[in-house]
């Protein structure tokens, strides 16, 4: 090993570690069709179970008959709440602290909701038993708008003690939640009130979901002889879900395993614990075969978590020149049917309060009212930081709304009120403590990319053309300059069902000097395996191609919180560094012993420890690795092995500015997109190939959110947008031709620097969409019109501002 | 449940003679009675195209064919395009152009797009982008994937161009 010595940028080269645009190792498998998801696995005796759904948005359950579906040949159970009750199983714990009907328990709060769940030989047998069960309902009356509820005599959650407190606090109506404040409330109103321009605003972010290509499901085997129960599912935290299901279930968490297979996409659907689980868990226990469910896509869009749905009500106050004093938000917040939001407990309202955004705002204040309504649970961070993207939107639109009344340009506007580079460590009015930020060079730089003057200047051309009755199409700017805050998160005040929010890696370095690494976190297509492969090969030299990541299963990965909040980098990536340099630690003094010189006389180099001062004389990481296993070293354990627990000490804070060039025709509301750029500051840039993708795909998803994709009710209740055909998600003709860019500020407090990026897109591009609708049609007087900007809602905006004669 | 019909299929090269119910969609046979899961269901209302594969030369989504009307049919699923030895031009392309991220739309959309350079060998930009409509994909904002079928287009054509 010691004859050759490669170049120092050749060895570099040859570790694809940090930086490098390595390939990823995972599509091998999934472009030959060879991926392993839920609805791949099949068990022997394996049966299908599916459920009977309400078709009503809220009703008593007079009824449920049950006698016909089971006389069905091929049907082996029909559960009803009555069967799940003498176990305790027919309501659940959410994990927002409050309490979920696994299965109607009386009544019905949502349409879609579970009613039964029939097991059954096959799945057209299932289908055919859930529509021999015969449920008598008795209709009640639906409420679908949160400010109804904080006002009507239909109380929806009759288990709930009135008067009583919830898991947030008072409640100050039976359909209330929680109010939850942050700032200071007096000093904000005082500001407002005395301010040279103030605007206020109602912004509303609607209701959608996060609609991964695969529904979620799961195959739950209960092997009695052993008494160990395994189940496979589409569970973006895997960990948690083990320990949810031996607290519910009474089994031992050492006799659960639960794997996460490949997983066709989360975007926040699937960190929630559903019926279908329990429900799949308790069959198997009573058959004792093996049980497989799995959502179709209307179901998965009418009853799995949502996203959103917060009516902001904003007020911002400025100076005569601009200079932002104060920000206030009430939020009225629709949680649907149960409190079923995924948000660390202390924070019910996500990490809303980072909506005084890239401005420095003096002072500030946020309170946030929970509703129940008859709609689905949920409230999940659909590709984003907890309730992050709705506070983006919000002070994105605050900002444009107020550049308008300032008659000031809204770039100009944004530049005079970032947080300074030199502001960092930054503490926000609502109690934040921003890493680091350089927002200004990154405003600049997307500013004269895009030539931000001369898009102005055709602009106003257009408008003027508009006006001389020449052309009937407009041209829109939407700017954003967003902050994320994501990392979830310290210990001290950030848990999930009093479980703390650190991550973990455990690495094992092998005799021939390759490694396996397993991570508390859960690809569902960020790359895990690539990226985090590159981590460890910065960190302890040995090639990212000889390193296997895996994670997903609790038998063997350490305990971790999972994947969502674009946590897996900011967490677990730390604590594969920290892992990496335990590792580095044990190797330096092998090779100081097999180099006979003292332990702080080598020093590591790309992929060995050398001499200082005399490079001739090193130990490869394989030298060191063999030795390791295979020498007796006086004073050092044998093996090389490693594990990390990592509790950030911080959150980290992505941010980014967008620009998205729009043409609306205003009278077929039409959009085109003509530009999108998107610079990106996510600290250490791992894998930038990774980091484009990730990009180019949460970009699309925010097209989507604010161009068109909802999840509608009518009156009754009813979803109106329950399949692909009215949810909208864009083909590859809607979709624009993205360019990226990118400063990097790294954080820190990170081991690496790296503060993650997988949500930063769709929490920028919401607003810069939007605004870029809203900038089209400002010349002509529009302040606000609420998303979805579909072609319908643009044209009526053009319109109600008499645009069509 | 009415009586099952005897069907004959031929995927990837290999004859299966079975039994399935008039009712069963081929892409539950595909998956569950042949094993072969490389395609997908993200939907089962033809909006996704996750079950794309080639039946008689065409690109179909199997979710919304009955078994039976396949009966007899020459069938190409993802995993009969090429081998790990020898892979389609497409799925090192997709490998190579960052094409993919979760691979749940991988099968369908490698598949329409080998259909795709089939009818079109030389396709523009927007002619590939509106031929890849049917597949959906929530990952990757189609940018790469696009990328990806171009490039393999211009690699097949190479090929082709040396071999005469
Ligand atoms: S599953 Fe066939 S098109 Fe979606
Ligand atoms: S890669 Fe996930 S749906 Fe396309």
């Amino acid at each position: 090993m010691n004859d050759l010595t490669p170049d120092r940028d050749d060895r570099t080269a040859n570790l694809k570690g940090i930086g490098s645009a390595r390939r990823r190792v995972e599509d091998a498998r999934f472009t030959q069709g060879k991926g392993n998801y839920v609805d791949d696995i099949k068990l022997p005796g394996m049966l299908f179970g599916d459920f009977v759904r309400s078709p009503y948005a809220h009703a008593r359950v007079v009824s449920v008959d049950t006698s016909a579906a089971m006389a069905l040949d091929g049907v082996v159970a029909v559960l009803t709440a009555k069967d799940l009750e003498p176990l305790g199983l027919h309501w659940m714990p959410t994990l927002a602290g409050d309490k979920q009907m696994v299965l109607a328990d009386g009544k019905v709060l949502f349409q879609g909701q579970e009613v039964a769940y029939v097991v059954a030989r096959d799945r057209y047998v299932a289908a055919d038993a859930v529509e021999l069960v015969e449920v008598e309902y008795e209709e009640l009356p639906v409420i679908t708008d949160p400010f109804e509820a904080l006002n009507s005599d239909t109380v929806l959650r009759e288990d709930l003690q009135p008067g009583a407190d919830g898991a947030h606090g008072p409640r100050r109506h039976a359909n209330h939640i929680f109010l939850w404040e942050e700032g200071d409330k007096t000093a904000t109103e005082e500001v407002i009130g005395s301010a040279d321009v103030v605007v206020e605003e109602m912004i509303y972010y609607h209701r959608t979901h996060p609609c991964p290509l695969e529904t979620c499901g799961c195959v739950a085997s209960m092997d009695k002889v052993n008494g160990k129960l395994t189940v496979y599912g589409t569970f973006q935290a895997p960990h948690v879900v083990r320990t949810v299901a031996s607290l519910l279930s009474g089994i031992d968490e050492h006799n659960i395993r639960v794997v996460s297979p490949d997983i066709g996409g989360g975007f926040g659907n699937k960190v929630g614990v559903y019926p279908g689980y329990v429900c799949s868990i308790v069959a198997s226990i009573v058959t004792g075969l093996p049980v497989k469910w799995v959502e179709d896509r209307m179901e998965n869009l009418m009853a799995t978590a949502f996203a959103r749905d917060y009516w902001m009500k904003g007020r911002i106050s400025a100076t005569k020149e601009g200079k932002i004093t104060a920000l206030e938000a009430h939020v009225t917040a629709d949680h649907g049917a149960f409190d079923a939001c995924a948000d660390p407990t202390k924070f019910p309202a996500g990490f809303f309060h980072i909506c005084t955004g890239s401005y420095d705002i003096p002072v500030a204040y946020v309170g946030v009212d929970g509703v129940y309504t008859n709609k689905a649970p949920g409230g999940v961070a659909y590709r984003c930081s907890f309730r992050v993207t709705e506070a983006a939107y919000f002070i994105e639109r605050m900002i444009e709304i107020l550049a308008i009344e300032l008659g000031m340009d809204a770039a100009e506007l944004r530049r005079i009120n970032f947080i300074r580079a030199d502001q960092f460590p930054y503490h926000s009015a609502l109690g934040w403590e921003y890493d680091s930020g350089d927002y200004q060079t990154a405003w600049d730089k997307a500013l004269k990319a895009v030539d931000y003057d001369g898009l102005r200047t055709e602009q106003a051309a257009r408008v003027e053309a508009f006006r001389r009755g020449e052309t009937r199409r407009l041209i829109g700017i939407g700017l954003t300059h967003f902050t994320e805050i994501v990392g979830a998160g310290p210990v001290k005040n950030c848990d999930i069902l009093g479980m703390g929010m650190f991550d973990s890696c455990e690495i094992r370095i092998h005799p021939t000097g390759s490694a396996i690494a397993r991570l508390g976190t859960i690809s569902q297509g960020q790359g895990h395996a690539t990226t985090f492969a590159q981590i460890l090969a910065s960190e302890i030299g040995i090639p990212a191609d000889k390193i296997t990541v895996e994670e997903g299963d609790t038998d063997t990965a350490p305990y971790g919180l999972g994947t969502y909040g674009s946590r897996s980098t900011p967490v677990a990536g730390a604590a594969t560094a920290l892992a990496g340099r335990k590792i580095r630690a044990k190797a330096q003094m092998i090779a100081a012993y097999l180099l006979e010189v003292h332990d702080d006389d080598v020093e590591f180099d790309i992929d060995r420890f050398v001499v200082k001062g005399a490079p001739e004389r090193f130990k490869t990481m394989a030298d060191i690795a063999y030795a390791a296993y295979n020498q007796a070293i006086p004073g050092v354990e044998p093996g090389l092995e490693a594990v990390s627990y990592y509790d950030p000490p911080n959150m980290t804070y992505p941010f980014g500015a967008y620009i998205c060039v729009m043409e609306i025709d205003v009278d077929t509301g039409e959009a085109e997109i003509r530009q999108f750029y998107a610079l990106d500051d996510c600290g250490t840039r791992i894998n930038p190939m990774v980091i484009e993708g990730q990009v180019h795909g949460g970009l699309t998803e925010a097209l989507a959110i604010a161009m068109g994709q909802e999840i509608a009710y009518d009156d009754m209740g009813n979803v109106k947008t329950g399949t692909l055909m009215d949810f909208f998600i864009p083909t590859t003709w809607e979709t624009p031709h993205y360019t990226t860019d990118h400063t990097e500020t790294p954080s820190p407090h990170h081991p690496i620097g790296a503060k993650g990026v997988g949500e930063s897109p769709n929490v920028g591009g919401v607003p810069a969409f939007s605004n870029a609708v809203h900038d089209a049609l400002r010349p002509f007087g529009l302040r606000q019109s609420h998303m979805p900007h579909d072609h319908w809602r643009i044209w009526k905006a053009a319109h109600d501002l008499g645009l069509h004669g | 449940m009415s009586k099952k019909m005897q069907i004959t299929l031929n995927v990837n090269g290999t004859r299966h003679e079975l039994l399935a119910e008039p009712r069963t969609l081929l892409i539950h046979v595909l998956r569950e009675n042949l094993g072969i899961t490389g395609p997908h269901i993200g939907c089962e209302t033809s909006h996704c195209g996750a079950c794309t594969i080639l039946m008689n030369e065409r690109s179909i989504k199997s979710c919304t064919v009955f078994a039976a009307q396949a009966d007899g049919a020459e069938i190409t699923t993802i995993e009969g395009l090429g081998t790990p030895d020898s892979l389609h031009p497409l799925q090192e392309a997709f490998r190579e152009h960052h094409g993919l991220q979760c691979g749940f739309c991988t099968p369908g959309m490698i598949t329409r797009a080998a259909q795709l350079l089939k009818e079109n060998p030389d396709p523009t930009e927007e002619e590939v982008r509106f031929g890849m409509a049917g597949n959906l994909c929530r990952c990757t904002g189609y940018q790469n994937i696009v990328k990806a079928v171009l490039a393999a287009a211009s690699e097949i054509n190479t090929a082709k161009e040396a071999a005469q």
